[in-house]
């Protein structure tokens, strides 16, 4: 039995230790945020924070992350109550088919976190580690503006 | 510290000593040269040489314009601040003669007569022939002119006593021929030890940053990078060959090698555009200085293991681990994380032929993990996720440490956690983290 | 076609539910119901119900087209809602369901506003005529003294009946009349509003909105085991060691189809992994010799093909021609960024598959066929996938699913496909290259002659042996040969005749049946290569003409529309007043979709970097007329995504081949646009004109952006290229000489 924190809860997971967390979130935990882009962690769609650090979870075995803080893309906020990230993409109707927009966003609060006032280029660097194939891009970056706005405006508290 | 007083009372040393210093003289101001006399093939070649010397690299700030100047440099002297050499009257090379051009890389010595500080490794262009350096004056000067604004150097120590460095360590002037070796070593040499200037950062530096005349190649650092040993101390577990290293000096890849990470990629990105004979001639070169091929095989540095001689499956089955694996582990980190891709063939590099593994520091190893890898914006080529969010401190140091004993089978390193630390600053410091 | 009846209660869409209106539009006489004002109404003759009204007045909307990720389901709600005078979030829409809604073919050619809304907006304002029929009767007044809101019908002095009980105790089937009374578009609420998409919230906060999210009780995991190239086979698989690995419950094989069932999704990939290096393949070479992505043009070129001249005469024209010019464009992919995923189950003889095909009538015809089931025994239903752009892997993997879960009756079988099955399987866009020839007599063109070389760009489902894992069974089924697609809408030759106005045109479609790779649609078909090929020559002739690439391109058009949406953009853009600088540069170009779709032009500003061959897009300013505009967002979300990604196409994209197989195996191989590279600005402009008719816009960006690029290009540099993609190698090469 393998002890995950996600998004604040203890989970004891029955799964190998090499599992990759991408599975154990997914499978085991029902979670549908982090996604299966391409196993490789070459497009991030799988991400998520640990310890506030952005993580390709698709290359990430739960063995590395035990006792560690796991935020996924739902503790981020709910449809009732979206956090600023997730505000910002719905305002600014950042998404074509969406698929890599969890990453996007665990991407975007793993950076407004530590740098809550992000130049364009601060912007782009940081999410370059996420592909996005529809060209949802602009509404992505407006997105992550308005959030690092909404960060400002709340203090930096998700 | 040491060093530091060691360098003030070399300081002292040149105030007193008579002769020491000598003040060069400025030029008289020269008309700026004229952009259309340039011959194309000159121009061409020019460009190439420039290639070779990487001045785009060190000349070029982060997001600006192609030499245009304004990269901070850091030494332990503080931070100088590259310039611009494009044509520009004001701000550039624009009123720059020949001949001045010359004194500054033959020299060291700038327009105005000013030292030049050895950041800039005139150390090694000195030796680039008046003939080639015509070219590449050419190829500057044919360039657009950008007005850029640099900022002001913020060194401790100031130019005049940059003679006093001269005088003990730098020794201007061309390489003679040597005879015992054929046409196309020779001509890797001087491209090598000259406007490639490879022991600027694969030398160790003494006290006052100079190259330790008696140690070249004997391996560098560079940006937090090791560049490692190019000489009989080379750390790669299989011995390089000329072919392996043109084609990783002009790819960025080489299978039995690896990959060219931080300060190296910029370096096979200029020579990728350098004809193909001119970066074998390096390759000779830098492979000359190496320990000979071993016949048959070549473990790494026990010798008794086969790098690379295991069959990689395409899709190797990756381990699954003992129930009671723990998360401190190096062997099943190791297993979890990493042998998916470097267990599998076309995918990521056999680790037990990365001389990250086998070199004499941990430095690389430590921050191509934590960084990953990923070809130029467009390009196709390997790209490695970094692991800095994945991996804790302590786990990190497990991997180094398993990685070291059980894939390298060296020695344990002793700069482990200190690395760590270092790298963690290292990308702390560049803000969008 | 049926013969003609007035009233038709099909028993399959007789709701019996009491109070249930169901309008079904069973119209059979394809003349008498025709007109291309109704869309999908038109076509079908065996629709199902468009719009359902319960007793308690719930409304739901049928269409038989998918969301993918372009809005389609928030449009059509739109739509709905103004002419039933409903809120939208009163409405439930049911889309693409084998069982359940009308057959609209595929959600593909940027058809769904034509086809889908436009048969919802007739189907709905029929429903609303009668609702206040009904009352009008019921309240014993005139219909002009009635009024409508949020599904109610009010007389002038208060007596209300809500749509569910004027429908109660009818259970009437009404053919729909040819004509309908559409609301007038000044009294729209939704129409023409930037409705937030209704997709969109779920999607950002982890809700189960793909087929990949889905969970059924029961279900078990699946990958399947593809073999190293397009036509090995399997020649032996010793499946004990993978049968015993933790969780595997099953293995399937079916001749060189193998698929392994796990418990778990980890389990199922070691599975597959651990088979993987179990199997033994026959591999033949599958590209006959010499042929690599190096070969591919002249692979293509001395294929066998069938010549269509589909413009002008049989006979080529002979001219002195001023200009002439070649252009390539290599196999690119879909590339969908989410692997393509189904699950299927097989229960009480009926297989379900849970599919994100852009078609689920015609996969549910193939797949039934492949598995030889009577066609009412299988139902496809649509679930989201990521963006495909096309026919990507989401039929395949529908089979797939459908093949294993048949293997398991009873249990739910989810199947992904991985990265590398997903970049090597996928169809691709097919190779293309184009001739083009002009006369300029004055500065005007007066004779044209284009040539275009392609495979094909349609080998969807259908028939079984569309389907990759149906080339694999012990019967394998063989892909039916491909057939060009007929004019005005094309495959190849899509947009391959000039919209604009020369006298002496000639057109031919050089259609090569068998090329080396598998390929089929891809965003916009020919189109992307047409329009590059074309807009690039009309600037190779403009500036032969000395003239301004946007008047030159004004002067040769009579389409007003597209004139003013060429205006539009140049406007926005600055083209009158932009400064040039060295190696920045400014390019046009324009195209109306299938010359009958979306008009589209695209303005570009870049800066080309001499050293490396990188291009720097600056500023990209589109302007489209998409017709009458559901969702203006909408549209400007679809013209933003296609312009990055024809940037992406244009700038980078390769599939990459040897002799044996696809070696472009993941991002590694096949990069793409990542936010290093895209432009620091892209602005849409819409014109908007109400009342006329949908134009479907998904894929209008895609060529003009690509030769807007190209011509700025040339702009900056003077060096022309005419080889896709524009990568830095060719830049260079091309501007340092």
């Amino acid at each position: 039995m393998i002890t995950l924190k996600v998004n604040g809860q203890s989970h004891a997971v029955d799964a190998d230790p090499a599992t990759p967390l991408l599975y154990v979130l997914r499978d085991h935990l029902q979670l549908n945020g982090a996604k299966y882009g391409c196993g490789l962690g070459q497009c991030g769609a799988c991400m998520v924070l640990v310890d506030g650090e952005p993580v390709f979870s698709c290359i990430t075995p739960i063995l590395v992350v035990q006792e560690r803080a796991v935020r996924t893309l739902e503790g981020l906020g709910t449809a009732e109550r979206p956090g600023p990230v997730q505000q910002a993409f719905i305002d600014e109707q950042a998404a074509q088919c969406g698929y890599c927009i969890p990453g996007m966003i665990v991407r975007a609060q793993a950076l407004l976190e530590k740098n809550p006032a992000p130049t364009d280029d601060e912007i782009r660097a940081a999410l370059n580690t996420n592909l996005c194939r529809c060209g949802t891009h602009m509404r992505i970056l407006r997105a992550v503006r308005r959030a690092a706005q909404g960060f400002k405006a709340s203090g930096g508290k998700s | 510290m040491v060093r530091t007083l060691k360098f003030l009372g070399v300081l002292l040393l040149g105030l007193v000593g008579p002769g020491l210093v000598a003040q060069q003289s400025p030029t008289q101001a020269q008309q700026p040269v004229t952009r259309s006399a340039a011959d194309p093939e000159v121009v061409a070649k020019g460009a190439a040489l420039a290639a070779i010397g990487n001045c785009n690299t060190c000349h070029t700030a982060e997001g600006g314009k192609t030499l245009a100047g304004g990269r901070p440099l850091t030494t332990p002297f503080g931070t100088v601040y590259s310039t611009n050499l494009t044509p520009d009257p004001d701000t550039g090379i624009g009123r720059w003669s020949l001949s001045e051009f010359r004194r500054a890389m033959h020299e060291g010595i700038g327009r105005d007569g000013r030292e030049l500080y050895p950041a800039f490794p005139y150390d090694h262009y000195t030796h680039v022939t008046n003939e080639d350096l015509g070219a590449i004056f050419a190829y500057l000067t044919s360039r657009e002119a950008l007005r850029t604004g640099i900022p002001e150097n913020r060194m401790i120590v100031p130019r005049p006593f940059v003679a006093v460095w001269k005088s003990l360590y730098f020794k201007p002037g061309t390489l003679p021929q040597d005879p015992t070796h054929d046409a196309q070593w020779n001509r890797g040499r001087y491209l090598a030890e000259g406007l490639a200037h490879c022991g600027a950062c694969h030398t160790p530096r003494n006290a006052l940053g100079a190259e330790e005349a008696d140690r070249a190649l004997a391996g560098g650092r560079i940006e937090g990078w090791s560049a490692p040993a190019l000489n009989a101390q080379s750390p790669a577990p299989r011995p390089w060959s000329a072919d392996d290293l043109t084609t990783y000096l002009r790819t960025g890849f080489d299978a039995q090698h690896g990959v060219a990470a931080g300060a190296m990629a910029a370096v096979t990105q200029n020579l990728a555009t350098v004809p193909e004979a001119d970066v074998r001639a390096i390759a000779v070169y830098v492979v000359s200085q190496m320990p000979a091929s071993r016949a048959a095989d070549s473990g790494g540095a026990s010798g008794t293991s086969q790098p690379g001689s295991a069959p990689f499956a395409e899709d190797a089955v990756p381990d699954s681990l003992a129930a009671t694996a723990t998360p401190g582990d190096g062997a099943a980190i190791y297993k979890s994380a990493c042998a998916g891709c470097h267990e599998r063939a076309l995918r990521g590099l056999p680790l037990a032929l990365s001389t990250s593994v086998t070199d004499t520091t941990s430095a690389n190893l430590i921050r191509i993990t934590f960084d990953g890898v990923a070809p130029r914006e467009g390009s196709a080529g390997g790209i490695m996720p970094g692991f800095a969010g994945a991996l804790t401190n302590r786990q990190m140091t497990a991997l180094a440490g398993y990685l070291r004993s059980e894939v390298g089978h060296a020695p344990p390193w002793s700069d482990v956690e200190r690395e760590i630390a270092k790298a963690r600053e290292e990308t702390k410091a560049k803000k969008a983290s | 076609m049926k013969p003609a009846q007035s009233l038709q209660i099909s028993r399959r869409r007789f709701l019996a539910q009491s109070g249930a209106l169901v309008v079904s539009f069973a119209l059979t006489r394809y003349a008498e119901a025709q007109s291309p004002a109704m869309g999908s109404l038109g076509k079908t003759p065996n629709l199902d119900s468009w719009i359902r009204v319960d007793a308690d007045g719930a409304i739901t909307v049928f269409t038989g087209k998918a969301e993918l990720g372009q809005g389609v389901k928030t449009a059509i709600t739109q739509i709905a809602a103004d002419e039933l005078f409903v809120e939208p979030k009163s409405i439930r829409l049911v889309t693409a369901d084998t069982a359940r809604t009308p057959d609209e073919g595929y959600t593909a050619g940027s058809r769904s506003m034509t086809d889908s809304g436009t048969a919802v907006m007739n189907a709905a304002a029929q429903v609303r005529e009668m609702m206040v029929e009904l009352a009008a009767t019921r309240f014993g007044v005139e219909r002009s003294a009635l009024s409508l809101q949020n599904g109610a019908v009010r007389t002038r002095d208060g007596r209300v009946a809500n749509y569910g009980e004027l429908v109660a105790n009818q259970s009437l089937h009404v053919a729909a009349k040819p004509q309908s009374a559409l609301a007038d578009p000044k009294a729209r609420r939704y129409v023409g509003q930037s409705l937030p998409r209704v997709d969109i919230p779920a999607k950002v906060t982890g809700g189960v909105a793909y087929v990949h999210d889905l969970r059924l009780p029961g279900m078990v995991h699946a990958r399947v085991v593809r073999p190293p190239s397009y036509r090995a086979r399997l020649s032996a698989l010793d499946v004990t060691s993978v049968e015993k690995m933790p969780g595997v419950i099953k293995v399937v094989r079916n001749g060189s189809f193998v698929a392994v069932v796990a418990e778990r999704e980890f389990q199922a990939i070691g599975a597959m992994r651990a088979a993987n290096r179990a199997a033994k393949w026959e591999t033949s070479r599958d590209m006959p010799p010499a042929r690599a992505d190096s070969d591919a043009y002249a692979a293509l070129g001395a294929a066998a093909h069938e010549d269509f001249v589909i413009q002008g005469d049989k006979s080529p024209m002979s001219r002195t021609w001023t200009r002439e010019a070649s252009y390539r464009r290599p196999y690119q992919m879909h590339a969908s960024i989410g692997p393509s995923c189904a699950v299927a189950l097989f229960e009480g003889g009926t297989l379900t598959v849970w599919t994100h095909s852009q078609g689920v009538y015609p996969l549910r015809g193939a797949i039934a066929e492949m598995v030889r089931m009577p066609l009412e025994r299988v139902r496809c239903i649509h679930m989201e996938g990521s963006g495909c752009y096309g026919h990507n892997g989401a039929d395949d993997v529908g089979a797939d699913a459908a093949l294993t879960a048949l293997a398991l009756p009873g249990r739910p079988v989810r199947v992904q496909w991985m990265r590398e099955q997903e970049h090597t399987w996928e169809p691709y866009g097919s190779a293309m290259v184009t001739q083009a020839q002009a006369v300029l007599d004055n500065g005007t063109i007066t004779d044209w002659q284009f040539d275009v070389l392609s495979g094909p760009h349609s080998t969807r489902p259908g028939r079984a042996g569309n389907l990759a894992a149906a080339w694999l069974l012990q019967e394998p089924f063989a892909l039916p040969p491909p057939q060009p697609i007929p004019q005005p809408e094309g495959g190849g030759d899509r947009n391959a005749i000039p919209l604009y106005s020369i006298p002496n045109v000639r057109v031919v479609h050089r259609f090569v049946r068998d090329p080396a790779l598998r390929v089929s649609a891809l965003r916009s078909l020919g189109a992307y290569m047409n329009v590059f090929s074309i807009e690039s020559f009309m600037d190779e002739l403009a500036a032969a003409a000395r003239a301004d690439p946007v008047e030159f391109r004004l002067r040769h058009l009579r389409d007003p529309r597209a004139q003013d949406v060429i205006r539009l953009a140049a406007e926005r853009f600055g083209w009158a007043n932009f400064r040039r600088g060295p190696s920045k540069g400014r390019g046009f170009a324009f195209a109306r979709y299938k010359n009958l779709a979306a008009y589209a032009a695209v303005a570009m500003e870049l800066d080309v970097d001499r050293d490396s061959g990188r291009i720097d897009v600056v500023r990209v300013v589109a302007a489209v007329d998409s017709g009458d505009v559901v969702n203006p967002d909408g549209i400007r979300n679809q013209m933003e995504g296609g312009i990055v990604q024809s940037l992406s196409w244009t700038l980078y994209e390769a599939v990459r081949f040897d002799d044996r197989t696809i070696t472009s195996r993941d991002w590694s191989g096949y990069p793409i646009v990542r936010f290093a590279s895209v432009p620091r600005s892209v602005e849409v402009h819409v014109m908007e004109r109400p009342g006329a008719p949908f134009l479907g816009t998904g894929e209008a960006a895609q060529g003009p952006t690509g030769a807007a690029l190209a011509n700025a290009l040339a702009d900056a540099t003077g060096a022309r290229l005419r080889e896709l993609p524009l990568t830095r190698e060719r830049v260079r090469a091309a501007v340092s000489l």
